[in-house]
């Protein structure tokens, strides 16, 4: 897909400025997402060409301003609910119910 | 509506928390699994196994060819195989040829024998401008490569990943294999850096 993902070449994203040290996950919901592909992926609900293809399917402007595991976070969410494994309305239901609950 | 964020949304947390009860209410995940899974690759899986690696391929020369001609077998017979190293292809650093590797599409990256990528590698920053201007890319983190070495980089495919075998520092005549790997950065294997020389580590 001819997306804004195909980043190679393109001009404007600033410096690298990589830091000497840094956390394999910046905050506990990374770690959290990162577990949550492979049972995903293992359960035989999408395979990896598919994942690709829904960050690839991301707005434009979600995927760019969007980190590496919020990509993560909207291709299983996406694909999970396209497949049928869950519904939308579950998710917010829950969502709603986890919010009651803080 | 546009706006300027580094910040994920503000629910996400909620929203992953979300995710992950109802896929374990559905029996669909098994959040122990979960926790096993993010120690093995936060604290068991990474850049050592690469550097072991490239430590065997400096000690022993027909380990060397045997990893240049089929890098999958050969990493493999270290136990390093399996997610997101399924095919693998080792770019040797000469004295005419420094490797990069990069993934400018999602990314991609080695992880049986790096681990997990760090965010720079994973940005665009670094996805846009490696092919285009690796000498650039090089200066920023400090390495500098001399004009007369052609810079090469090479873009992962959705199967295929690239680990860079850089050149042995001089000094290290009948180091051990494990000597050898300490001095094996994660970068120098990406090729952002070179291994570390023997007196960074005296």
């Amino acid at each position: 897909m001819n997306g804004v993902h195909d980043l190679g070449g393109t001009h404007g994203h600033g410096p690298i400025a990589p830091p000497a040290e840094e956390p394999i996950f910046a905050h506990d919901w990374e770690r959290r997402m990162f577990a949550l592909f492979v049972p995903a992926f293992g359960g035989g609900h999408f395979n990896v060409d598919e994942f690709r293809h829904a960050i690839e399917r991301m707005d434009p402007v979600h995927y760019l301003h969007g980190t590496y595991y919020e990509h993560w976070h909207h291709a299983i969410e996406t694909l999970l609910i396209e497949k049928g494994a869950i519904t939308r309305e579950e998710l917010d239901a829950k969502i709603r119910q986890l919010k009651g609950e803080q | 509506m546009s706006h300027d964020h580094t910040e994920p949304p503000a629910d996400i947390e909620l929203r992953v928390k979300a995710l992950e009860s109802l896929l374990t209410e559905k029996g669909l995940i098994d959040p122990a699994a979960l926790d096993e899974l993010v120690d093995t690759y936060e604290n068991r899986i990474g850049p050592r196994n690469g550097a072991m690696v490239v430590a065997k391929a400096w000690s022993d020369p027909d380990y060397k060819a045997r990893l240049l001609t089929d890098a999958t077998a050969a990493i493999a017979e270290l136990g390093f195989s399996g997610v997101q190293g399924e095919d693998m292809v080792v770019v040797e650093n000469t004295q005419d040829v420094h490797n990069m590797t990069v993934c400018t599409l999602c990314p991609c990256y080695p992880w049986p024998t790096l681990g997990l990528p760090p965010v720079w590698y994973k940005s665009a920053p670094y996805r846009s401008r490696v092919v285009i201007d690796p000498r650039g890319v090089l200066s920023e983190f400090g390495t500098s490569v001399p004009d007369e070495r052609e810079v090469r980089v090479w873009d992962s495919s959705a199967e295929l990943r690239y680990l860079v075998l850089p050149e042995r520092p001089d000094g290290t005549e009948g180091w051990s294999e494990a000597q050898l790997a300490d001095l094996v950065t994660r970068d120098s294997m990406i090729g952002t850096g070179f291994p570390k020389i023997p007196a960074d580590i005296q």
